[in-house]
């Protein structure tokens, strides 16, 4: 359904992804980037990591500050709770990349967002990580995610939103599929 | 092609590397039929002439048409001809063949996309236990070990081959990724009659938003089966077929499954309700709607609660892997500048970047329907037309 009387805006410049998908197209080798964060020990289970700069579109880039994530373990677990929890951080990526594919999904479609909420929650048997049973995996057994969305929209184009942000999310592709992952002391 | 060719008076040979209709006689298994209705199996100039309208052709039915039709259309085909090479010379191209070479100003790729199987990387990994084919080697269920199958692909070929190996008392597994959900019926008429007189399968390369996405999507989950049944997932799981998620990788001797399975459902379940939208608001405009039984919509996916993520290739329970996973064209002769970093020739609707190239036989080359024969029949049309009046510019241009 399109908004007729004004303009469709969910703040994402449309132009400037279709423009950067043309770009790519002709240069792809400016599609590559990495992602960087360095992390700093406190004590106990309490360490800081920092996020500022990444490399794209065949240079150094810098964010428009640095960020700072404070990530430690709740009292429960004998820990100062200085921060969120490693684990709640991928909640926190992966609410934020759907998100994100929500508005820009939105947008390309014309489809005016009044308002999006997600909740996620990850399920875990910390008998895993507590080394207490094999057959127990580290990670979640499972993540649910709810969205609530007041959008210009029919309920089928809303869900179509919502399953076409996680088709292009790289966090979901990240969670649902295997990465080779190398951690090396040096 | 060959037949619009001559209605144009254009000199012209098909170079065929086997018989007519190679393909259909060697690579396909036993029991495939045409996805598309009798009727929708037109040719240029050839109307479907049976007494069988709705009924879909055996693979061997396939090439008895196809010889026929060469045969009533005079196509100079030049049969057990491999072409090894095609390149430019001086305005046209030089083709070299395993039977000597020939000079000509136009060329027509009609070699298909259908050429070598696409299998992942990884199936290299695959512990030696098991065994593996595709849908290019498989023929039928009594081929393979008595023990569990794993289909990886949910497409045409991968429904089809995992309801009948399961058929056989064989389990199967399908790995499902991205696919397109289709009843085979629905409102009383074929699916294909619905597309075709609503216009989808008439929709244009240059009118669809993203058709590099278009010529990728893959092939709606239906089958050309006599009863008309319907070959969706929920078919397959009716029948004890277990569904797990995309084929991700292997680690070890495990396969691992993407944990999108529900996702991939649930885009298909989105999209074959919008392609339902768009058969009933067309069935409204075109004042069918009260003649045809009314508007319904299908049962969403049933997807495994909850989905497996994983399974022990070496632990007995697969003893076959069978790759549905699609194919790609092989240009490995193709010595002229055209093929983009995907290995597919760059071409806007079947004219290639080549000047007297074209091509043919493709996924939505320059309409929907282009895979089917009813669309290879427009697009030869279309695209004779054009190499006609490339020859006759040049001509002109010689003068």
């Amino acid at each position: 359904m399109t908004s007729t009387a004004t303009p469709v805006n969910n703040g994402v410049n449309v132009e400037a992804l279709l423009g950067a998908r043309t770009a790519l197209t002709d240069a792809p080798q400016a599609a590559d980037f990495t992602w960087r964060a360095t992390c700093e020990w406190r004590n106990g289970t309490h360490s800081t990591t920092v996020v500022d700069d990444f490399f794209g579109l065949g240079a150094e880039q810098k964010h428009r500050t640095r960020y700072s994530f404070d990530v430690d373990h709740p009292e429960i677990f004998a820990s100062e709770d200085n921060g969120a929890t490693p684990v709640e951080y991928i909640l926190v990526g992966l609410a934020g990349c759907l998100t994100a594919g929500v508005a820009a999904v939105a947008q390309m479609r014309e489809i005016q967002l009044n308002s999006v909420a997600a909740t996620v929650e990850g399920a875990m048997d910390v008998r895993g990580i507590l080394g207490m049973d094999t057959d127990v995996r580290n990670g979640f057994s499972s993540i649910k995610v709810s969205y609530k969305i007041d959008a210009d929209a029919t309920p089928d184009e809303i869900k179509a939103l919502v399953a076409q942000s996680q088709k292009r999310s790289a966090v979901y592709d990240i969670i649902t599929n295997p990465t080779d992952v190398r951690v090396e002391v040096v | 092609m060959s037949r619009c060719l001559s209605d144009r008076s254009i000199d012209h040979v098909v170079l065929e590397r086997g018989e007519v209709a190679n393909a259909w006689r060697t690579e396909r298994w036993d029991s495939l039929r045409l996805l598309t209705p009798n009727w929708q199996c037109r040719l240029p100039g050839s109307p479907y002439g049976g007494d069988d309208p709705d009924g879909f052709m055996t693979a061997s039915e396939v090439v008895d048409v196809m010889a026929q039709y060469a045969k009533a259309v005079a196509a100079p085909v030049h049969t057990g001809t491999t072409v090894t090479s095609v390149r430019r010379a001086d305005d046209g191209y030089l083709v070299v063949t395993d039977q000597g070479e020939w000079r000509c100003e136009t060329v027509v790729l009609a070699s298909g996309a259908f050429n070598v199987p696409r299998v992942p990387e990884f199936a290299s990994a695959l512990p030696p236990s098991v065994a593996t084919r595709t849908t290019m080697t498989y023929h039928n269920p009594h081929e393979l070990d008595d023990g569990g199958v794993l289909v990886v692909g949910a497409s045409a070929s991968g429904v089809q081959i995992a309801h009948e190996i399961q058929r056989s008392g064989r389990p199967v597994t399908v790995a499902v990724g991205e696919h397109v959900r289709g009843p085979r019926m629905y409102r009383g008429r074929d699916i294909h009659w619905w597309m075709h007189a609503a216009g989808v399968l008439d929709e244009r390369y240059d009118e669809v938003d993203d058709i590099v996405r278009a010529r990728r999507v893959p092939s709606m989950q239906i089958a050309g089966s006599p009863d008309r049944a319907t070959f969706d997932l929920n078919a397959l799981t009716g029948i004890g077929v277990q569904l797990v998620g995309k084929f991700a990788a292997v680690s070890g001797t495990r396969a691992q499954f993407s944990g999108s399975l529900r996702n991939k459902c649930a885009l298909a379940d989105l999209k074959l309700g919008r392609l339902l939208d768009t058969i009933d608001e067309w069935a409204i405009t075109s004042g069918l709607d009260d003649s045809v039984p009314p508007p319904h919509r299908f049962e969403p996916t049933r997807v495994p609660e909850p989905p497996r993520l994983g399974l022990d290739l070496a632990g007995g329970e697969i003893r076959t892997i069978i790759w549905a996973t699609g194919y790609r064209p092989d240009y490995s002769w193709l010595d002229v500048d055209v093929l983009d970093a995907k290995s597919m020739v760059r071409h806007d609707g079947g004219v290639a970047e080549s000047p007297g190239m074209y091509v043919i036989g493709m996924p939505f080359l320059r309409r929907r329907k282009s895979s089917f024969i009813d669309g290879a029949c427009d697009d030869a049309q279309d695209l004779a037309g054009h190499l006609a009046a490339f020859l006759d510019g040049r001509a002109a241009s010689a003068r």
